[in-house]
């Protein structure tokens, strides 16, 4: 982790600066050709990378707002310091590294993609996310999630990983799953029944699920450090949806 | 397979006399009423599944067939009526929720006609609108509260304030949310197409913009709805504007859910999801819990399309709609769309469509009145919809205060629609809200576009004949303007919300 400039980076502070003013500076650079952006003292601005294409690098010091990277087309945020709601909502493509923690609504309805958290993210976590095509949202939470995890889930790849609870804490709270008709899930611990949603089935992982698991394992260390073996040593269980339809008998006509 | 105790709704009868054993019928009826008997070399026809689309009787070439409603089949009811008992006859076999589609087809009170519109007589003489201009053209968007104008040396008046984006329209009428995937490819393109010919706006609705209908995108309103199907970052830069949809007022408060059988290859494309898979949208959005969240969102699609294009927001007629629609402004809303009880769909559950929201009428003026009480009015413009059957529902909206109205079934009929109920099939014999290729070249699209832009053509002449008549040039003289409309038998609970004045008074 550096908290210096980086090298080709075009240097931005966002003090006294409202989110659009700052977000109108961070299209200009990328429209003058940088390929990273460097921002310091951001408290809270919103909206940081939403909506941006191409493949641009925006590293955040400070504390990002609402729906950074909402909507996001390509480039990657990395954010030294927490996330707070709604990051990568609606995201198509890109790649979203937050050395902290995140707020709630992370990955909302997100279609492609690729989101790293160090720690814990609050509630509705991945709710329904999805994949299309070549596309396909991919989350990896290195702690702890709040209730509704992967709620109404349609695709994509949601990875809790459960480093650094505190004692007794769950892996992720209650309504995990709930609704869950696409994609997979795989948590760093096994989690009661009564947490889940009914439309889920638990499993051991196969091979392949443990050569994901570890590509994606890799990649966290990669980002944040500590060592794959001791991640991939913990008890690993998969959830997957017991229905493409959960809800597919419920009218007459 | 005949259902237990279910009989069937309508009677087709033959006349034998006529009947040429031709077998269009057998060939245009999707719902397999008619067939061929071999054996008696006839066309005979099992009212079992008829659902009343007059797709045969209009296209029977000697006018052999006729649909009546089912004779009498239980005793004389006025509170268990047939269509009570058969609802309880298909949910105790079924045990499901009960699934209709279109508007509310309750005998409701509509309003629009307990409300008549004023003309002039000798004191201020009325404008022929065939040999004096008539302005219709309606811009939809945030207003400034105030404008600056400074006059040039040469006389031109400029305008020094900056306004937000704006659409413009050509007539106050716009085509209402219905996506593609409750409606064909050749339905949604006649919509896109008749609306860039009559320079007004489709909308897409929730599932997305077909690479097709893109080139139409200067005249499209894109939905980001709670499923976010087909939003992406292009979607939003390419259209006129975008419509973040809360509710729709055939199904306030619910979600919807499209069944993997209707997902094909085109459908998923569009809707970016894969193919025969259930397309879900939430009830609620699920980053929107608040307004404040709502305001969040509103923003979030604004800095998406760099503030070039008005963002609105979409709700149903609900009791507390005037409250919704100010923290819809306050929001940020540019323009805020309301869809009354009478609304239509392509599904929803009849429980639901007919006894959830409010009628439109009432809450238009009680929407346009708390704006206008809390200052606001002109920073969102108001669109109404919910049932607007002709040209007089629609100026008598904008005179209770709407900028500009959107319609649905109005324009489904234009395309043949015979409001038979059953979009939720798939079978639409008229090929409308069908996705079979075998129904849905039955709508040509250039057909189509042409019976749309005439259906605008002709309301709009209409207007222009009653503004006219009212002494008024311009659309904009009339929104808001309630003076020109009265109300019969209405008691005054109802005048005082709409505004209005009792016919004469």
């Amino acid at each position: 982790m550096t908290t210096t400039a980086q090298a080709g980076c075009v240097t931005l502070s966002a003090r006294g600066k409202v989110y659009r003013e700052l977000n109108e500076e961070i299209r200009r650079a990328f429209d003058g050709g940088a390929a990273c952006v460097e921002l310091h003292d951001v408290i809270g601005h919103r909206y940081i990378g939403c909506g941006l294409s191409g493949s641009g690098r925006i590293v955040v010091h400070g504390t990002p707002g609402n729906d950074m990277a909402a909507f996001m087309d390509g480039p990657e945020i990395v954010v030294h310091g927490n996330g707070q709601d709604a990051i990568a909502n609606t995201m198509n493509r890109g790649r979203v590294v937050i050395h902290g923690e995140a707020g709630d609504v992370l990955g909302h309805s997100m279609r492609g993609g690729t989101i790293l958290v160090r720690g814990s993210v609050g509630y509705r976590a991945g709710i329904h996310m999805k994949s299309f095509r070549d596309k396909r949202a991919e989350v990896v939470i290195g702690g702890a999630a709040g209730d509704y995890l992967g709620e109404y889930m349609a695709g994509g790849l949601m990875i809790v990983l459960g480093l650094g609870r505190l004692p007794g804490q769950p892996i992720s709270g209650i309504y995990t799953a709930t609704g869950m008709h696409g994609g997979k899930m795989i948590l760093g611990d096994d989690i009661e029944e009564y947490r889940l949603g009914r439309e889920v089935g638990k499993s051991d992982l196969d091979t392949a699920d443990r050569d994901e698991l570890q590509r994606f394992v890799e990649q966290y260390v990669a980002a944040f450090g500590g060592r794959v073996e001791d991640i991939l040593n913990r008890h690993f269980v998969k959830l997957l949806p017991v229905s493409r339809r959960p809800y597919g008998r419920i009218y007459v006509y | 397979m005949r259902k237990w105790l279910v009989e069937p709704d309508f009677l087709v009868e033959r006349d034998l006399d006529r009947c040429i054993n031709c077998q269009v019928c057998v060939r245009q009826c999707a719902n397999d009423v008619h067939y061929y008997d071999e054996e008696g070399e006839l066309v005979a026809s099992d009212s079992e599944h008829c659902v009343g689309c007059h797709r045969c009787a209009t296209l029977c070439p000697t006018k052999a067939i006729s649909i009546q409603e089912a004779p009498l089949q239980f005793r004389p009811n006025g509170n268990w009526t047939a269509e009570r008992i058969r609802a309880v006859y298909k949910q105790a076999e079924g045990g499901g929720i009960l699934l209709t589609a279109m508007g509310n087809d309750r005998p409701l009170p509509v309003l629009w006609d307990s409300l008549l519109l004023n003309a002039s007589q000798v004191t201020n003489p009325s404008i022929d609108p065939l040999r004096e201009p008539m302005e219709l053209v309606t811009f939809l968007g945030r207003k400034p509260d105030r404008v600056k104008v400074s006059a040039a040396a040469d006389g031109h008046v400029r305008l020094e304030t900056q306004l937000g984006p704006q659409l413009r329209l050509q007539t106050p009428i716009m085509f209402s949310a219905m996506s593609y995937g409750s409606i064909s490819y050749n339905a949604s393109l006649s919509l896109a197409r008749a609306a860039r010919e009559a320079g007004t706006f489709a909308n897409s609705g929730e599932g997305g913009l077909h690479r097709d209908f893109r080139p139409y995108a200067d005249n499209m309103i894109v939905q980001v709805a709670s499923g976010r199907f087909g939003v992406d970052v292009d979607y939003l830069n390419l259209a006129a504007a975008v419509e973040i949809k809360i509710g729709q007022g055939a199904k306030p408060g619910i979600g919807g859910h499209l069944p993997a059988e209707k997902v094909d290859a085109e459908i998923s494309a569009t809707r970016m999801i894969p193919e025969r898979t259930d397309a879900l949208s939430p009830a609620p959005h699920h980053d929107i819990y608040s307004i404040e969240d709502l305001r969040q969102l509103i923003f979030a699609l604004k800095e998406a399309t760099r503030y070039g294009k008005p963002v609105g927001v979409k709700i149903s007629a609900v009791h507390n709609v005037a409250a919704i629609a100010s923290g819809c402004v306050r929001a940020g809303a540019d323009f805020v769309s309301i869809d009354g009880v009478r609304g239509g769909t392509g599904a929803a559950p009849t429980v639901i469509r007919d006894h959830v929201g409010i009628p439109i009428e009432l809450a238009l003026a009680a929407v346009d009145s708390r704006l206008r009480e809390e200052g606001i009015r002109n920073q969102a413009s108001i669109v109404a919809a919910g049932s607007f059957r002709s040209s007089g529902d629609v100026i008598k909206a904008i005179a209770l205060g709407a900028d500009a109205v959107y319609i649905g079934t109005a324009a489904l009929v234009a395309m043949g629609c015979h409001l038979c109920q059953r979009c939720y099939t798939g079978k639409c014999n008229w090929g409308i809200a069908t996705q079979d290729p075998t129904l849905t070249k039955r709508l040509n699209p250039d057909v189509g576009t042409r019976r749309l832009t005439n259906l605008l053509r002709g309301w709009s002449l209409e207007i222009k004949e009653m503004l006219g008549g009212m002494g008024i040039n311009a659309i904009e003289s009339l929104r808001g303007n309630r003076e020109h409309l009265r109300g019969v038998g209405l008691g005054d609970r109802e005048l005082n919300i709409l505004g209005i004045k009792a016919a004469g008074e």
